[in-house]
């Protein structure tokens, strides 16, 4: 498998990220004001956390001085997908990508930084991974900022239309290979059928989100991985 | 200065949203050679993107409609591999005309 390992191609694709995570956290500013806690609160709670439905789960208990307990059993549920796609990136890294450099990576891997890195399809050197995490962290800390000084000054139907725009890099990622792939593109159907199911159908729709994304990817993963096994040089993603 | 109680919640938040992401990192640095989870892992960002996406990003807009046009272009450009920027941007631009025309029509 190749290796990258370029500061300046990972600015460049965090670049991507970083703008549309200032749109997201420009909201999670606005509603973090809003919900009671002050500008510095708001901005610490997007600089320690970076992770969007995690923290807008956490604010109403964080506003509230709400119970421990509550509020880490929210993280563990909401959050439990990152473990998968740490396991995942973990198999992307390069073996110049030692213990503090993955200190380092684990703090900004979103969902969005999981997503570029390893639809690369390469393995991933440190100096990327540095150019990669840095816009992202950047973008998520100013748009919580400039969300909870400015408020409500940007007008809605902006706001709006920013609101697409972190799905549709997730749907840029995931289409091309799925144009590429025929296994692929039935994974992806499949996800989203049943997606749609747990979100629709009565009892289903009970099931908190968190958990229903590790169940549907487990569920499916497991199916395809055991149905169409990808062959050793398919694997690494340059096929 | 905040409130202690609050610092008190921040940090354990924080922590164990780390500890989730990081630990894998830190402690898997061998290739892992079952094909069975190699494949495994191949499918997992695919399926984990999907399920996030749909049906979530039709209730993402202002509008049910709006939200159609801009997965129906996000859809198209990604189709030709447009990189991700001018995907999204054009996916914003027309859920901005969408939401135009339903403001003055």
């Amino acid at each position: 498998m190749q290796k990258l390992n370029s500061f300046s191609a990972g600015v460049r694709d965090g670049v991507s990220i970083g703008l549309g995570y200032l749109s997201v956290s420009f909201a999670f500013g606005i509603m973090g004001v809003g919900s009671g806690l002050s500008i510095l609160e708001v901005v610490m709670v997007s600089m320690m956390n970076v992770t969007s439905a995690g923290q807008l789960a956490a604010l109403p208990i964080l506003a509230s001085l709400g119970s421990v307990i509550e509020l880490i059993l929210t993280q563990v549920v909401i959050n439990a997908r990152y473990a998968l796609m740490s396991i995942s990136l973990s198999q992307r890294l390069a073996p110049d990508v030692g213990t503090k450099e993955r200190m380092l990576v684990g703090f900004v891997n979103t969902d969005e930084v999981f997503a570029v890195a390893t639809g690369k399809g390469m393995m991933l050197g440190k100096m990327y991974l540095f150019g990669l995490i840095i816009p992202p962290f950047i973008g998520w800390t100013m748009g919580t900022l400039l969300g909870a000084v400015l408020g409500n000054v940007l007008p809605v139907i902006l706001t709006n239309a920013l609101g697409i725009a972190l799905y549709a890099m997730f749907i840029a990622i995931v289409i091309p290979e799925g144009r590429s792939d025929r296994r692929t593109a039935f994974c992806i159907l499949v996800s989203a059928a049943l997606s749609c199911a747990f979100f629709f159908v009565p009892i289903l729709k009970r099931i908190p989100s968190g958990f229903t994304v590790i169940i549907i990817a487990v569920a499916v993963s497991a199916f395809f991985a055991a149905l169409y096994p990808i062959k050793e040089e398919e694997v690494t993603g340059d096929a | 200065m905040p409130d202690m109680k609050f610092l008190f919640l921040l940090f354990s938040m924080a922590l164990v949203t780390y500890l989730i992401r990081a630990v894998p990192l830190v402690f898997i640095k061998k290739q892992i050679k079952s094909r069975f989870i190699r494949s495994f892992l191949y499918y997992v960002p695919y399926s984990v993107l999907t399920v996030m996406t749909f049906p979530a990003v039709f209730y993402s807009t202002g509008h049910l409609s709006s939200a159609v046009a801009g997965v129906a272009v996000a859809l198209v450009l990604s189709y030709f591999r447009k990189p991700l920027l001018p995907v999204a941007a054009s996916a914003a631009g027309a859920v901005f005309l969408v939401e135009l025309a339903i403001l003055y029509i």
